[in-house]
């Protein structure tokens, strides 16, 4: 099931219903903070869409604490400390003034993320290796496939396939779907 | 006893140190006499630096307004007279403000708190859309990064100085030294300053060459922070991409040194040190009238 959050109207439930800019740290934190409690409403998988459609204006610092902050709890997770669920995102109606800020605080954190842009075009934003980049790509173009399936179709070598696969997962850059893999992205 | 202290002719980031120069031989709890009766233009670094000026003071100085109508009706517009009578005993004529002057894109503004950054880019940024795409020829879409600008220079009082400054943006023609228009942001505080900030890090350490300029070096170069968040320091590094992307210039004066990122227009230097003494962090951000491409 796919959620969809409205960040506009997260900020003004949380922050102040005159508000339409995302600006300030505290106010990023609360909106961070919004946005996990809807997500602990939804259970231990998730899909969720993060809508900035509405969103006039975003700065440094509050696109360092919804959208950096948020991806460090499920992207940068480690045995020590693991995600709190296994939540994805899909980061919609980012505009170019949005991509900034985001593009600066993702790279900041080694961090990326799956952005629908102005048109409705679906792009990687933020710190990508070109391998990671030519999987998800193949990954979004022919659907969902086990490691041996994309291989095959797209020439890449099937170790290699498998070991990136394995990293686009735990960036939350692809889903697993029973043996096979699915770009987050390409579902919508 | 009493110090007067002359407010120059022209009133801006340079001139502001001829003020300085006139403080340093005045203790902190001396009264003050500010005697602005000849001065006849000054930028809003000037006049958010004098609001700043009498918040250092033990005692509430005295403050002699423009004798020029003129330029004494214009500091009314900006706002300087509404806040400057909670800070200094004013004399002399004080016209009341009347409204209409465009070239206030933002009157001068208290900065204290995080609702505070909220209502000053919420004001700005239909002012600024026209001024800087009709009157500074930049594309529309750089007003959102000049909104983000003033935003992240805002948020540099409400996260750091531990007091509240004051901003103020104006548009005017800089003749004598670009012969083209410039919107220019003035964002000062009377706070702890960037030094003070870097220090109160835990575990931070300094060396023979630790002082007001390095502080500055490390927080506006380097995007170094007291908050050991690594998201933290984006925030001026943002205002270096974006006056670098409109050929803009940043300068920020704390302590005894300021630091400045220099255009090709300009002929500032990139970093003085040993200046008069002066509390907090003094920040002026401005984006010059793009030339038509040939």
């Amino acid at each position: 099931m796919i959620n969809h959050i409205d960040l506009t109207g997260v900020l003004r439930r949380t922050v102040c219903d005159l508000y339409s800019d995302l600006v300030t740290r505290p106010t990023g934190a609360a909106v961070r903070d919004g946005i996990e409690k809807q997500l602990a409403d939804l259970g231990d998988r998730s899909l969720t869409v993060i809508d900035f459609s509405h969103v006039r204006l975003l700065d440094y610092s509050c696109a360092d604490e919804i959208v950096a902050k948020l991806l460090m709890r499920y992207a940068a997770a480690d045995e020590a400390s693991p995600p709190p669920r296994d939540a994805y995102f899909l980061f919609r109606g980012v505009k170019d003034s949005h991509l900034d800020a985001i593009e600066a605080v993702l790279e900041r954190h080694g961090l990326a993320i799956v952005a629908e842009i102005d048109g409705g075009d679906v792009i990687l934003v933020g710190t990508v290796l070109d391998e990671e980049r030519r999987v998800w790509e193949a990954l979004c173009r022919l659907g969902r496939l086990t490691a041996i399936e994309l291989s095959r179709a797209s020439g890449i070598d099937g170790v290699e396939a498998e070991r990136v696969l394995e990293r686009l997962l735990h960036r939350r850059l692809a889903m697993r779907l029973e043996q096979s893999y699915v770009a987050v992205g390409a579902a919508q | 006893m009493t110090a007067v202290i002359n407010v120059p002719p022209s009133l801006d980031d340079k001139t502001f140190e001829h003020v300085l120069e006139q403080l340093v031989a005045a203790p902190p709890d001396e009264k003050l006499l500010v005697d602005a009766r000849h001065t006849r233009w000054a930028s809003p670094y000037g006049l958010t630096a004098l609001l700043t000026l009498a918040q250092t003071r033990g005692e509430r100085p005295g403050f002699i307004a423009p004798e020029a109508d003129e330029t004494a009706s214009y500091w009314a517009r900006t706002g300087f007279f509404k806040h400057a009578e909670e800070l200094f005993e004013l004399t002399g004529h004080v016209p009341r403000a009347r409204g209409g002057d465009s070239d206030v894109l933002l009157e001068i503004t208290p900065v204290a708190k995080s609702d505070d950054v909220h209502e000053v880019v919420g004001r700005i940024q239909q002012k600024a859309q026209a001024i800087l795409v009709k009157e500074l020829n930049i594309d529309a879409k750089a007003t959102m990064g000049f909104a983000m600008t003033l935003s992240e220079a805002c948020q540099n009082i409400v996260e750091h100085a531990g007091r509240g400054g004051w901003v103020a943006v104006q548009t005017y023609k800089w003749q004598r030294r670009l012969g083209r228009r410039v919107v220019v942001i003035a964002v000062c505080d009377a706070g702890v300053g960037f030094r003070q900030s870097l220090e109160s890090a835990h575990g931070r350490r300094l060396d023979e060459r630790w002082g007001d300029g390095r502080a500055l070096e490390e927080a506006v170069l380097r995007g170094v922070s007291r908050f050991h968040d690594p998201g933290r320091g984006q925030g001026l590094a943002g205002v270096r991409r974006y006056i670098g992307r409109w050929q803009g210039k940043l300068s920020v004066r704390s302590g005894t040194a300021r630091i400045a990122i220099v255009p090709s227009w300009d002929e500032d230097v990139p970093l003085e040190e040993k200046l008069p003494p002066f509390p907090g962090a003094q920040i002026q951000i401005t984006i010059p009238e793009r030339l038509e491409e040939k």
